[in-house]
């Protein structure tokens, strides 16, 4: 029996940054994929409270929340540092990963799917708070300075799926004349040898985005 | 040579009283800034350009923001006194995870109660009552969330307790009724110096949460 599986869906960008820690560490586990449009008694059971994936279990005992589970991964197995060791950069490390999830993501998200009024304030929205992460990527190779670390790992909703949903919707938001810093990462983070393995195809990313924005369609969809 | 430690502040916020009471259990001397919310300092807009809210935590000038990551910096630095997140990861996993639902889940749900009014109220009632019966479960028959020993989870939610008797009152229900042990452990906390002397007065917060409601135009 596995000591260490992960409940995640293939194309969440927060299951996926979850596999990248453990990948990171040598963590050997067992990938469940959940069908979130039919939840399965396993997710309902380890997440009661959120209903959500990711969810790690570790000899039976679940975590939830992606930036939780990371740190649970980071604190439990040897290998790699994901996050820094001096007490302020960690602070600042948590700071920017929850910035970039419970501030960035929504408005983002919307820019590109919310028609009219709506989507152009989000857009504005999100123009302006971006603004905030290429200051901070300034001068930097990676978040984590010369190797990814916990920021990176966790702004991959940013390093790769925008840049899919963005193309897909024609919408202008995160480009170099503009976020000249933040694109270079982008450029750089999908191109490390290591994120690169753990990303889910591009084609198959821009037909599940294509049928969230489908008039009629009923799957699961993110709740933003 | 000495630490420079500054917190800004505003008296009320229970974000802001997480900051205090993690200070005060370490000993931690401070200078305490009291922020004028509708007029923010200079000094705040400096040091939290991103969100412009408080608490700020400014040690030896580098800033420090958002109360749950001030609290776990200062376990981190002044790591011999008082540990305040457990020792094992699991454990220290799952008391990050009830903090975070504590504020994603009850803030907003406390808000809803002073906030709005008619159905939207109701809803905001029920949905704290729900929040707070499973973090008198999560309590189980431990004095503290943090088992023996009072830590970071106590920290994250003694603070709102500050907000009861302003929910309760504008709310017109009894949080004692749904959750004895939740208030039980609410007063045990309340015997420690650090936290008595950490928490606004409910009373006084009360009277906030009446201005503020006045000020906002919710009836």
């Amino acid at each position: 029996m596995a000591e260490v599986k992960l409940i995640g869906a293939w194309f969440s960008p927060f299951s996926r940054r979850v596999e990248m820690a453990l990948k990171l560490k040598g963590v050997e586990y067992e990938y469940i994929e959940e069908d979130l449009s039919n939840k399965s008694p396993l997710l309902l059971k380890y997440n009661p409270i959120h209903k959500k994936v990711p969810v790690l279990l570790h000899n039976g005992k679940p975590i939830a929340e992606s930036s939780i589970i990371i740190e649970y991964i980071d604190e439990t197995w040897e290998g790699p540092s994901i996050l820094p060791k001096d007490p302020y950069e960690r602070a600042m490390a948590r700071f920017w990963v929850k910035f970039i999830d419970e501030k960035c993501t929504v408005p983002m998200w919307k820019a590109c799917s919310s028609p009219g009024e709506e989507g152009e304030k989000a857009k504005e929205e999100a123009a302006q708070l971006l603004k905030f992460v290429e200051e901070e990527i300034k001068d930097k190779k990676f978040f984590g300075g010369d190797n990814i670390g916990l920021v990176d790992i966790s702004a991959n909703f940013i390093g790769y799926w925008f840049g899919i949903i963005q193309e897909l919707m024609g919408v202008e938001l995160l480009t170099k004349e503009k976020y000249p810093n933040l694109c270079e990462w982008i450029d750089g983070y999908i191109n490390h040898s290591f994120v690169k393995d753990n990303l889910p195809p591009k084609d198959k990313m821009t037909e599940v985005f294509k049928a969230f924005t489908q008039p009629g369609y009923s799957g699961y969809k993110p709740k933003v | 040579m000495a630490d420079e430690v500054i917190l800004l502040d505003a008296h009320y916020s229970m974000f802001g009283m997480r900051v205090r009471l993690a200070l005060a259990e370490k000993g931690i001397e401070y200078e305490y800034r009291e922020e004028n919310l509708a007029n923010k300092s200079p000094l705040l807009l400096e040091m939290n350009p991103v969100h412009k809210k408080i608490p700020v935590l400014i040690h030896n000038k580098k800033p420090i923001c958002e109360s749950l990551i001030i609290v776990q910096y200062i376990d981190e630095v002044w790591k011999d006194k008082s540990p305040l997140l457990p020792s094992d990861p699991y454990q220290r996993a799952q008391a990050r995870f009830w903090a975070d639902f504590i504020d994603k889940k009850m803030y907003e749900s406390g808000g809803k109660i002073w906030k709005t009014k008619g159905e939207e109220k109701e809803a905001g009632k029920k949905e704290f009552i729900e929040n707070i019966k499973l973090l008198e479960g999560v309590l189980g028959e431990k004095p503290y969330f943090g088992g023996e020993e009072f830590g970071y989870l106590d920290v994250a939610l003694i603070t709102f307790y500050s907000w009861f008797y302003a929910y309760e009152t504008v709310g017109e229900f009894s949080i004692e009724q749904h959750c004895p042990k939740l208030i039980e452990w609410g007063k045990r906390c309340m015997e420690r110096e650090s936290v008595s002397k950490s928490l606004a007065d409910p009373h006084k917060v009360y009277d906030f949460v009446l201005m503020l409601r006045k000020k906002y135009g919710v009836e």
